[in-house]
């Protein structure tokens, strides 16, 4: 047992269901209790579906505990493919079914003698992975099965396409502006003469799948979401895959050099370096804001990094190299990938941090006091509490997460909404501070800037008087030096006077 | 819409279950609030835990006095011992937040693998110095607001079954009446108590917000009846005295577990009334608990037709319209009873769990209702489908459907206009002061709409191929 308030990455059923929703005509039952349907919620609410949620439960209650789920799922199944005619029904077992430990394949070819539409078993197991790790299962899954049936069909095409081609792999409902990176991403292989053969999952068909080993390669833009399929096809069909994340101008340009080479060696014959240094130099603005006067201001200026293993890296990478920024430390809550990780960003920051555990971000935030903070709604959270600016990068999200305008994070209008969330965050911690230098807002009692850590001390009238005249920015670190001071003494009041005492101690 | 046949009883359905709804376990959230001093642990998984973070929203980043207990796979295989780990978490809990009761919130995995957490409690709460409160709040056996019932049957077997000697310190003793006492000599006291009339001890249950509990208490107090204390109280250490043959009344139609432990285990009286939702509930319950205590109730009529009066701007705009309720968290029927005496009609009441007689005086009022508006009588659908139901919507073209999140969009992208009924659950909706909020809900939907209605934008999804 462990004491959680809060988790970074959900359960794997949630993963399952946002490949399977993000499919067209695919509908999902879940094996689950009542209450257990809350994806919808999050569909409905977070990325304003319009279309209800294709996702229904096949309910676990009371009766199914004593005598087993029997004809239920198999009639929940056989009803929905007959109401909504979906050409496949996945069967979604939750962290309750899979301790029920029903034969749930049985069911699953129970129902696919009656109904017209595929059905399949999701084969995730809730205790060992989590909502990614099961997003990327379930897609493999999926694909497997239509490019087999395929192939017993012998529908499976023997050649690739004439010109040259993309299937994009891994965009999927609920991911973090994945709609925004498609359509970019989509555009970017039109500048680059490269058809997209298909967009997996999101707006796909199954019946699409079989054309995947058409196209010339594979790109997958997520570190999270597409690699066993990529993987998959590159073992069944030999087709290259490209799994460099175009998000900064680096390694944008990166992943467009080994498209080309991917695509040179099926004999395409293109060079893109034209390309490249004109979307570099003119296009994106992200390359003229690092020489700009407003990204000196920035050199140096400490942040910290925390998100998925994809957002997290890219944007380290972003702050170190493209902008000069200091990245204290960069962390990810993809334990499972947390070599990957290191191996990106560790020549970007002094430290790498992997945990699921928001307490211990807080309290690495808290002691290293960055200019700004680059993370999920959670650190974004924390950055209030302690008066530091954060821009959201990676999922856990909230419904702000999905703006309706265009903010995409990859390519290269990409990089031009990075630089503006980036910048955005520091200007404003900027102006905050000197609004406190000069008097502007002090009417705010300070807060306590530990974020686990009570504080045991009492300051006194003229001791707060004389910390509330230091300037917001140091403020923070001159309270803990003082509390430390203070603790090391056994000084229980602090007054003015152990206030300065303390700030001669550290010889400041 | 279509007017169906007229029916002169209530129709009770009962279909398949497969609807949405909130996890009980949602309760934690308005109760560790409400008990200040407690400390809510959900002994379940990961799913629990998303459910919990997401559906609170902001809340969870407030430092809640609510964790999980997550549960691993050694907890489910029994490689590790249950006792052990949550002896483990609880003195943590009790290291970091020192609370007067740990409440443990059994989920559907704990039932599953037959964890005994009632059976643990009083060994670990003898040996931490904690009291410990079990309630199964799962989504096996219960839906949404049916939580706060299991939570409060299991504390109504905590409260104190003795009043203390003095009478001095009995007045003394609980929450409200230190409230109202506040800051007053002994002789006012002595004054306010003869301003009640001499009554069997009444305690009322179920949680509300503190305005809320003022509020009724007031009401009560107008007609002379003393409330001794309510189930729960803000604090735990405040939980009312319930002696034998107190009288109980509850202020939720979704508190049937704990009318029955109160009256089987605690033997109170339960004095069945329907709920104080809209004026007229109120007043029904005013009206009820008096005349058990056989008092003539004073000032009802002015004070009914008063709110009533101070309505009619809101009123007016739902005259004669017609509202669905799906159906997920149990306030259905006494918003329904409201809204008919509002004048609307109501084709279909989808309710999640029906106890005809915790709720028999609200439904008999309904029924009254319906008749003197001379409306046709809803049809009551318990365990509704929700599918079936999209389908009869479509049919029906309610002007309002009242409904959970999965489906408020999808509906008004087409044409229908949608209210989201956990809205209900955290409004302040009792008492008369507060009927305006519950048409203030109620009535959002067709005010936005009638802002945007020569806009043409009714229908926002392409014409689907669908028979």
């Amino acid at each position: 047992m462990k004491l959680a308030y809060w988790m970074y990455a959900g359960p794997a059923h949630i993963g399952t269901l946002r490949v399977a929703s993000s499919f067209k005509n695919v509908h999902a039952i879940m094996h689950a209790p009542l209450g257990d349907d809350y994806f919808n919620v999050m569909r409905s609410m977070l990325s304003r579906e319009r279309d209800f949620t294709p996702v229904t439960a096949s309910i676990v209650d009371r009766h199914v505990l004593a005598r087993g789920s029997q004809e239920k799922v198999v009639e929940n199944i056989t009803r929905k493919d007959a109401e909504e005619h979906p050409d496949l029904i996945v069967l979604t077992p939750t962290c309750t079914s899979s301790i029920l430990q029903e034969d749930l394949q049985n069911f699953v070819d129970r129902a696919q003698m009656d109904a017209k539409g595929d059905v399949l078993l999701a084969d995730v197991n809730h205790y060992r992975v989590n909502e990614l790790q099961a997003a990327d299962r379930t897609l493999h899954q999926i694909v497997k099965y239509y490019i087999e049936k395929a192939r017993k069909k012998d529908e499976l095409p023997t050649s690739k396409t004439e010109n040259p081609s993309v299937n994009i792999i891994g965009i999927s409902t609920l991911g973090f502006h994945n709609n925004h990176d498609c359509t970019e991403l989509k555009k970017l292989m039109a500048d680059l003469g490269i058809e997209v053969n298909a967009v997996i999952p999101e707006g796909a068909s199954v019946h699409e799948l079989k054309n995947l080993p058409k196209a010339w390669f594979n790109l997958v833009p997520y570190r999270e979401l597409g690699l066993l399929t990529a993987n998959y096809l590159q073992e069944q069909f030999g087709t290259p895959f490209v799994d460099i994340t175009p998000m900064g101008v680096v390694e944008t340009a990166r992943c467009i050099r080994k498209i080309q080479q991917v695509i040179n060696q099926q004999g395409a014959n293109v060079d893109y370096e034209e390309f490249i240094n004109e979307q570099t130099l003119y296009v994106s603005q992200a390359a003229w804001f690092s020489r700009s006067i407003d990204c000196q201001n920035l050199t140096g200026k400490k942040a910290v990094v925390f998100g998925d293993s994809t957002h997290a890296a890219a944007i380290t990478k972003i702050l170190s190299r493209e902008m000069g920024i200091k990245v204290v430390w960069a962390g990810t809550y993809c334990k499972y990938d947390a070599d990957w990780f290191r191996e990106q960003v560790s020549e970007y920051c002094d430290e790498v941090l992997i945990t699921e555990d928001h307490g211990e971000i807080g309290d690495a935030i808290a002691r290293v006091e960055p200019a700004a903070i680059f993370g999920t709604q959670m650190e974004r959270h924390v950055g209030k509490r302690l008066d530091i600016p954060c821009g959201v990068i990676a999922a856990p999200i909230h419904v702000q997460n999905f703006p309706i305008g265009y903010k995409p994070f990859m390519g290269y209008e990409g990089t031009n909404q990075i630089t503006d969330l980036i910048y955005n965050s520091f200007t404003l911690g900027m102006e905050d501070h000197l609004l406190e230098i000069f008097g502007g807002h002090d009417t705010k009692e300070v807060i306590t800037k530990g974020i686990s850590a009570e504080s045991d001390l009492h300051w006194t009238k003229d001791g707060l008087a004389e910390l509330n005249k230091i300037p917001g920015f140091v403020r923070g670190k001159v309270k803990r030096n003082t509390e430390k001071f203070a603790r090391e003494r056994g000084v229980k009041d602090i007054s003015a006077e152990v206030l300065y005492a303390a700030k001669e101690a550290v010889g400041a | 819409m279509t007017i169906a046949t007229e029916n002169t009883a209530l129709n009770f359905e009962c279909e398949t279950g497969n609807y949405h709804t909130f996890c009980p376990i949602s309760c934690v959230a308005w109760l560790y609030q409400k008990i200040e001093d407690s400390f809510f642990l959900v002994i379940g998984t990961k799913t629990c835990g998303y459910f919990l973070q997401n559906a609170m929203g902001v809340m969870i980043f407030a430092e809640p006095r609510y964790a999980m207990a997550e549960l691993e796979e050694g907890d489910i295989s029994a490689q590790l011992n249950d006792y052990n780990e949550l002896k483990r978490l609880c003195e943590q809990i009790k290291r970091d937040r020192n609370p007067s009761v740990i409440v443990w919130i059994g989920t559907c995995t704990t039932e599953i693998i037959k964890m005994d957490l009632e059976g643990l409690a009083p060994k670990l709460e003898a040996e931490i110095g904690i009291p410990i409160v079990v309630a199964r709040a799962n989504g096996l056996d219960y839906a949404f607001t049916q939580g706060e019932d299991t939570v409060l049957a299991a504390m109504a077997n905590r409260c104190p079954d003795k009043a203390p000697v003095s009478e001095t310190e009995k007045g003394e003793r609980n929450a409200i009446q230190k409230l109202l006492h506040f800051g007053k000599k002994k002789e006012d006291v002595a004054q306010e108590e003869a301003e009640y009339v001499d009554h069997p001890p009444l305690v009322l249950f179920g949680s509300l917000p503190d305005p809320v509990v003022t509020q009724l208490t007031l009401e009560l107090k107008k007609q002379g009846i003393k409330v001794s204390g309510w189930l729960p109280a803000k604090r735990f250490t405040e939980l009312p005295v319930l002696e034998e043959g107190y009288y109980v009344a509850g202020v939720n139609p979704f508190l049937s577990r704990t009318a029955t432990t109160l009256m089987r285990r605690r033997k109170c009286k339960l004095i069945g009334a329907p709920f104080p939702i809209g004026p007229d509930g109120t007043r029904a319950w005013v009206e009820k608990i008096c005349s058990v205590f056989g008092i003539t109730p004073k000032g009802l009529d002015e004070r009914e037709a008063q709110i009533w009066e101070n309505l009619e701007d809101y009123v007016k705009l739902i005259r004669g319209k017609s509202v669905f309720f799906m159906g997920d968290n149990l306030l259905e029927i006494s918003l329904a009873r409201f809204l008919v005496r509002c004048g609307m009609t109501v084709p279909e009441i989808g309710i999640p769990y029906m106890d005809k007689r915790y709720q028999a005086a609200e439904l008999a009022l309904l029924e009254k209702t319906c008749q003197e508006m001379n409306v046709p009588l809803p049809r009551i659908v318990e365990k509704p489908d929700n599918y079936n139901q999209v389908q009869r919507i479509y049919e029906l073209k309610p002007d309002l459907v009242i409904t959970g999140m999965s489906h408020a969009n999808p509906l008004e992208a087409r044409g229908i206009n949608t209210k989201w009924s956990v809205e209900f659950t955290f409004a302040q909706i009792h008492g008369f002061g507060n009927a305006r909020d519950i048409l203030e809900l109620v009535t959002r939907p067709l005010r936005r709409n009638n802002n945007l209605k020569d806009l043409g934008w009714d229908k926002l999804v392409r014409e689907e191929a669908k028979v």
